[in-house]
């Protein structure tokens, strides 16, 4: 038996053996992490679902089941499918506004191919000296890309 | 002596699950038909009878259809997924925006030159989305046990892929 508890035993008013399956990922230090998981899905199941995968496994087991549980009690009609909704929402109208730039650069193109070849060489020396983090080497400016 | 309650003609899935006579006030019947056994084994799997009972009796009436919904998919996407669940869907999706961020940033860049602008520099007028961060809840304290796994999930998430499975949600309940 552990002289300290684990949050889990703690709540859960029993002892706490040394190879208490909550006690690396329910610390005594933070029973709140603890009373919502058991709030959503109960001990048992925490147990079960900590045990049928691998050991190393086994935290991030216990925080994603922390955060859903977060969730759930935040938003007790949704929980974290609400976030997966706007995510989808927000997928959505990125995907619209870069089809609509697009189409306005294949007008432009069809407007003027000649220019359009001009400024590639010009955007692919913009784009060599941009510093920003996500310009990748695959944005070289090639007009027959689009 | 056998109860006075009236027999339902039909036990709801939850009832023949648990094996035991459904009433007419059933608080299951109405969201889990006899027709549906896998939906209410799934959620019973992952959260438990009473704890459904008790995340149902928290909402008001009209709202419970969305409850169950919403409890039956992130119950399947658990099963799927056991180490990450929903979680692991929510980091592919963060991927995903973040992909498409970046493609529309380039892209407007492109856009920029095509329509020759006057300023020297392209502006990227879209709103200041930060794919790292986006959706967390403001009061959310990360107390994580394994090193950082929030901090994993959004600042390494390609690294979270790794059950091959975040990326099949199944049906999803609200379109």
């Amino acid at each position: 038996m552990t002289c300290t508890r684990c949050a889990a035993c703690k709540q859960l008013r029993r002892r706490c053996p040394s190879n208490c399956i909550f006690l690396p990922y329910f610390p005594p230090n933070n029973p709140q992490r603890f009373s919502y998981v058991h709030r959503i899905y109960g001990a048992s199941n925490v147990g079960k679902m900590l045990q049928q995968v691998e050991e190393h496994q086994r935290a991030d087991v216990a925080d994603s089941l922390y955060y859903e549980a977060y969730c759930r009690i935040k938003d007790p009609v949704y929980g974290c499918v609400g976030i997966i909704t706007v995510l989808h929402e927000e997928i959505y109208h990125a995907q619209c506004q870069l089809a609509k730039v697009q189409a306005e650069i294949d007008l432009l193109k069809a407007q003027a191919p000649v220019q359009g070849e001009l400024l590639g060489l010009q955007v692919n020396e913009f784009l060599a000296n941009q510093n920003g983090a996500y310009c990748s080497t695959q944005s070289s400016f090639d007009p027959s890309f689009y | 002596m056998k109860s006075n309650e009236p027999r339902s003609t039909s036990s709801c899935a939850a009832c023949k699950f648990l094996k035991r006579r459904c009433t007419p006030n059933c608080q299951f019947a109405p969201y889990f038909r006899s027709d549906e056994p896998k939906k209410f084994a799934n959620v019973h799997k992952v959260f438990g009878a009473s704890n459904v009972i008790k995340i149902l009796n928290e909402v008001p009436h009209d709202q419970r259809e969305d409850t169950v919904n919403s409890l039956v998919y992130e119950a399947e996407v658990r099963l799927r997924d056991p180490v990450y669940g929903c979680i692991g869907a929510i980091a592919s999706l963060q991927r995903k925006m973040a992909e498409l961020q970046h493609d529309l940033m380039v892209t407007r860049s492109h856009l920029a030159y095509y329509e020759a602008k006057p300023s020297s520099t392209a502006s990227c007028s879209f709103v200041d989305y930060d794919p790292l961060n986006a959706n967390m809840p403001s009061d959310f304290v990360d107390t994580s046990v394994s090193g950082g796994f929030l901090d994993s999930f959004s600042q390494n998430i390609f690294n979270m892929d790794q059950s091959g499975s975040t990326n099949e949600f199944g049906q999803f309940p609200f379109p």
